[in-house]
């Protein structure tokens, strides 16, 4: 079972700080999307809204078309695991199994022993002694057994090793392929997760920046490098996003799709074209917005 | 492995036809399922299935319903032509232009060619 996820004009303000500034997308649900935005941006503001952790100033954010806000059908197919777990406070790690046993109507316990094991975090001890990795271990291991329609991480992988992150995407994706829903995963390793994603949303100061396929997204930045006087030209009217110059040499960063005429122009000028990564696209994508306001 | 600096269905692809070129798909071989590829390489299943689905409309792999995706047994010589036709635009011009470039006459070029096509000979 899959579900959509909706927002329209979601506001939420902390004093007079505004989290989330008339956030409106629209996710279909079934896929593997990726959040991305610079600190401060309302990744987790934006989750804690859908998995009505928290209300919503203004808007509205729909789960399967219908409010999430104090609406149990709804929230109890939602499950937010938040950076360094959810586990703390209920005491060890097979307590917390119990909880999640009752709270969600998809629990797999034995799939979440079989992943406790995997990242060899004790049952027995207290949470609240284990390490930041093991915490957040433990909580990516309620988020994947969950088998919640909506599942969001946030950050989930605080703590946690190398190898133990590759065990997770591992188990992310083994388990998506074979219990497809709507996962949300907002992240900073852009460069180490984003062959996860089927789509991504980039979110900055409460806005989104743009929805898009990742795949598409990723062919969407095309970097011209030659002459200054001759990159000037070519690139005049064009979305540049970023600058680097060397004596003479400029590297400009387009965005936007480039057909074949224009790059054949490009090489015939005697100008390079080479890709951009997604990660230095999402630098300069949220650098932008920071400048323009 | 994939980098995140161009489409992944396109590395997939292009590394698909790779193999397919060098010999190490045969004809008619099965190639791993979309669900083995993306868990393989922890990539997004939609991902592995758009570079399937890429290769099944060039005509490099074809579908047996309820079984899997093969390579067709003509693919490796429509690649080998595809590359060849291809060859003197990507591989020799930009070749000569180096030459030019950095002041090798073509004489040289040529007679290194020719000395190849000796050696080939023997």
């Amino acid at each position: 079972m899959t579900l959509s996820i909706e927002t329209e004009a979601l506001r939420l303000d902390y004093g007079s700080t505004k989290a989330l500034d008339g956030l409106t997308f629209s996710l279909g649900g079934g896929k593997i999307y990726g959040l991305l935005g610079r600190n401060g941006s309302g990744k987790t503001s934006l989750l804690t809204i859908l998995a009505a952790f928290r209300k919503a100033t203004a808007g509205r954010a729909l789960v399967g078309g219908r409010p999430v806000w104090e609406n149990a059908p709804v929230t109890s197919q939602v499950c937010l695991i938040r950076e360094a777990g959810e586990a703390a406070g209920v005491g060890t790690a097979d307590d917390a199994f119990y909880f999640a046993e009752a709270l969600r109507p998809n629990w797999d316990g034995e799939y979440a022993a079989r992943l406790l094991d995997r990242f060899e975090v004790p049952r027995g001890k207290n949470v609240e002694q284990l390490s930041l990795g093991k915490r957040s271990a433990l909580g990516v291991t309620l988020g994947l057994a969950s088998r919640a329609p909506v599942t969001m991480f946030d950050e989930s992988y605080l703590g946690m090793d190398a190898p133990s992150r590759y065990a997770f995407y591992e188990e992310l994706l083994a388990d998506f392929m074979a219990n497809p829903r709507t996962v949300i995963m907002s992240t900073h390793l852009i460069e180490e997760v984003n062959a996860l994603f089927e789509e991504v949303l980039i979110i900055d100061r409460g806005r989104l920046v743009l929805q898009e396929d990742t795949d598409t997204l990723r062919s969407r930045g095309v970097s011209v490098t030659g002459p200054e006087e001759v990159v000037d030209r070519f690139v005049a009217g064009l979305t540049v996003l970023g600058d680097k110059r060397l004596g003479r040499t400029r590297s400009a960063m387009v965005y936007g799709e480039m057909g074949e005429t224009e790059r054949r122009k490009a090489v015939e000028a005697g100008l390079e074209l080479g890709p951009v990564a997604l990660q230095d696209l999402f630098v300069h994508l949220t650098a932008k917005t920071e400048e323009a306001e | 492995m994939f980098d995140d600096r161009s489409p992944i269905y396109r590395q997939i692809a292009d590394q698909i036809k790779a193999d397919v070129l060098s010999g190490v798909l045969d004809g008619d071989e099965q190639v791993m399922s979309t669900n083995q590829y993306a868990a393989f390489y922890r990539i997004n299943p939609a991902t592995a299935a758009k570079a399937f689905q890429q290769l099944v409309d060039e005509g490099v792999l074809y579908k047996k319903r309820g079984i899997g995706m093969f390579v067709s047994p003509t693919a490796r010589e429509a690649l080998r032509d595809d590359r060849r036709k291809s060859f003197f635009a990507d591989v020799v011009d930009p070749m000569v232009a180096e030459a030019r470039a950095i002041g090798i006459p073509l004489d040289e070029v040529v007679a290194r060619i020719s000395g190849h096509a000796k050696e080939e000979g023997r």
